[in-house]
């Protein structure tokens, strides 16, 4: 059994005038030690599923469904406490944007010292000693100088550097990280995106790499996730997925690449964009931008049109759409579930 | 710090300077001190006599430089009304002032934080939405209106029925809407006297009473604006990625909402705090009359009523002080709390 299994997570955020599903039936695991890439453009669900893991979603997003085992046991349902108790311990996260997660007005050291002191008993001088070999570890300049600085007095990839330090600081068995390059400087991304998987090898702890940067996701994780509209498309080993995608939407993405486009051209894109959460086309979310949804004599697939795709493996990979279990011989699989 | 407070100080006298030339500028609208300082009988010789004496004939900048030079020396001349130095004067009410002013604040702090903060935690209950509701009312209603109401209340008491008296619940409401009343509502009482001028109500039980009223009523008109204003900051704060941060470490609630959050959301508060509490020692002009509670603002309506001049212009000026001084402690308390203000001058 693997050490985190999500499965069918339904996520839905309450609004006014009805509920709207930000993630629909969504399923992945992560061994000890194992990398997984979530993948998607903005809006898909990368990031609600992370923090929905952690029920962090914030309000009014509530988890209608589903389940998360993490080490044997169900998270959803649990109380408060007891996920408190997970989080920043167990599972830690390290979130997109360095200049806004750390709090203006306490040391550095503070908010490294507190979220030890929260997980195990123990003085504040041993705290601070564990603190500083952190610190250490992600390669921060003069680190006992750092503790008594504050956030201000540190630069983006530096703080983000403090970040991985305090996911790192309880020794977890999970980091989630949520695009934790996106808002640092290019250079910087580099190497920010290294110290985290070297530390993630070195001390054996599983990472959910947020992304949508495919570059990273081919680097770093060993399985990825695509996603699109809140639903999981396609799954697998990462390599398998980045050399022969198999679902249209992959295979968009990976042509959308600037290497894949002939030198002097337009660069590839997919035409349209994704549909909002409200308002999602029937069958197949993509179909609107697939171009398998439409014969060649120019006939509907009724298929794209009607029915949610059901997942089909392929290889090692999972994949749901028409298309690949057409060409895979499958028979008309009736869908697992209609959109009404 | 010692740069930053030579650099306060400049700015002080130069706020100081401006307010005294407003201040002496609208002397000459203000009526003829000589007609409130003798009686109808005195000839118009002897007014001119005495017009001269007080050097009001002098042109605008003899007067005001005159009017300068003693102000270095703490200075301000003489109170037609009082016969003594308007010095004197404002130290002999300047203490009921401050201690109401003090009472109001102390109330203002004590009720504003935890119910701000309690209605930012939790908005939708249904606590939350009394508190904006009577926060709305509050912000609505004059200071007199509440102070005399509260007069009628508690000093005077209330007895009506608008309920059945000859049923059980009638009476037991009835009760419940009767107040007693004897809370004292006019003056200071009986102030114990500390050193010099300062008579202080705080130093007995007694003194305590007769501050309740006053300094409720002053309270009223800030409290309401200060539990929407931390409320609307909490809330802000609330939202973002620090305090979600802080969640996803794992941190008790009680830690995210009184360290990580109160902390940041006090910045602002206290910025405009500093100001309002300043804008206090104006208003108790308004409650210090209802209450005939014998500070300065009573003492200033008298000095307008009377024109003198020398009063209203040091009364002004010690309200001037005062504002400066909140200020520039206000600044200094931000510095402790936001790190990112650097009041040393170093580079960070």
């Amino acid at each position: 059994m693997s050490l985190l299994d999500v499965n069918h997570l339904d996520v839905r955020f309450a609004l006014r005038n009805g509920d709207i599903q930000a993630l629909r039936d969504v399923s992945f695991s992560l061994d000890r030690g194992e990398r997984l890439g979530i993948v998607g453009e903005s809006g898909a669900g990368k990031s609600v599923a992370a923090f929905s893991l952690l029920n962090l979603i914030s309000k009014p997003g509530y988890i209608a469904g589903g389940s998360i085992r993490f080490d044997g046991q169900e998270l959803i349902g649990q109380s408060e406490r007891a996920l408190r108790h997970i989080r920043g311990h167990r599972i830690s996260m390290i979130f997109q944007d360095p200049m806004m997660t750390l709090n203006p007005v306490l040391s550095i050291g503070d908010q490294m010292v507190e979220c030890l002191k929260a997980h195990r008993r123990i003085s504040t001088h041993e705290a601070r000693g564990i603190a500083l070999h952190k610190l250490v570890q992600v390669q921060i300049p003069s680190p006992e100088a750092r503790l008594d600085q504050y956030p201000h007095e540190l630069s983006g990839g530096m703080r983000q550097r403090v970040i991985i330090a305090i996911a790192l600081l309880l020794d977890p068995d999970i980091i989630i990280a949520d695009e934790p390059t996106t808002a640092l400087d290019v250079t910087i991304q580099a190497e920010i995106m290294a110290l985290l998987l070297s530390l993630c090898e070195k001390h054996n702890v599983g990472l959910i790499l947020i992304t949508h940067d495919l570059g990273v996701v081919s680097q770093v994780t060993q399985r990825m996730l695509v996603m699109y509209a809140g639903r999981v498309i396609e799954e697998g080993p990462t390599r398998e997925i980045i050399n022969d995608p198999q679902h249209p939407y992959t295979q968009g993405l990976m042509n959308a690449l600037p290497q894949m486009a002939t030198p002097g051209s337009r660069l590839n894109q997919i035409p349209g964009s994704m549909p909002s959460l409200d308002n999602l086309p029937d069958g197949c979310a993509f179909h609107p931008r697939c171009h398998f949804a439409m014969r060649s004599d120019g006939q509907r697939r009724q298929a794209c049109y009607e029915h949610v795709p059901g997942f089909v493996t392929s290889g090692n990979c999972r994949v749901a759409c028409h298309m690949v279990s057409e060409m895979l011989g499958y028979e008309r699989i009736p869908a697992e579930e209609t959109t009404s | 710090m010692i740069a930053f407070l030579i650099k306060r100080l400049f700015h002080a006298l130069l706020v100081m300077f401006v307010i005294s030339v407003i201040a002496f500028a609208i002397q000459d609208n203000l009526g003829d001190p000589i007609q409130q300082m003798v009686g109808q009988s005195v000839p118009e010789s002897e007014r001119a006599q005495l017009r001269e004496e007080l050097g009001l004939n002098d042109p605008f900048l003899v007067q005001y430089l005159r009017f300068a030079i003693n102000a270095a020396q703490l200075d301000f001349g003489y109170s037609y009304i009082f016969n003594q130095p308007t010095t004197e004067v404002i130290a002999r009410h300047l203490p009921a002032t401050l201690e109401l002013v003090a009472s109001a604040t102390f109330l203002i702090i004590l009720l504003s934080v935890p119910i701000g903060v309690y209605s930012a935690i939790k908005p939708r209950a249904w606590l939350s939405r009394f508190f904006m509701g009577v926060s709305i009312v509050g912000i609505s209603i004059p200071v007199f209106l509440t102070a005399i109401v509260l007069i009628q209340i508690f000093a005077i008491g209330v007895s009506w029925t608008p309920f059945p008296a000859d049923t059980a619940w009638g009476a037991w409401l009835n009760d419940l809407v009767t107040t007693e009343g004897g809370m004292p509502a006019y003056g200071r009482g009986d102030p114990v006297h500390v050193i010099g001028t300062w008579y202080t109500n705080f130093a007995s039980p007694r003194g305590l009473l007769y501050l309740v009223l006053p300094a409720i009523s002053l309270a009223s008109i800030m409290l309401p604006l200060f539990i929407r204003l931390i409320r609307a900051e909490m809330l802000e704060v609330l939202q973002s990625d620090y305090i979600k941060f802080a969640r996803a470490k794992g941190l008790p609630l009680s830690r995210i909402y009184f360290l990580h959050a109160l902390k940041n959301t006090m910045l602002p508060v206290i910025t405009v705090g500093g100001v309002q509490i300043g804008t206090l020692v104006a208003y108790t002009i308004l409650t210090e009359t209802v209450f005939q509670w014998p500070g300065m603002g009573l003492m200033f309506l008298d000095a307008i009523e009377r024109s003198d001049i020398p009063l209203i212009v040091t009364y002004l000026m010690i309200v001037g002080l005062i504002f400066v001084i909140t200020n520039t402690v206000v600044d200094l308390i931000y510095g402790l709390v936001n790190p990112t203000v650097k009041l040393t001058g170093k580079p960070a």
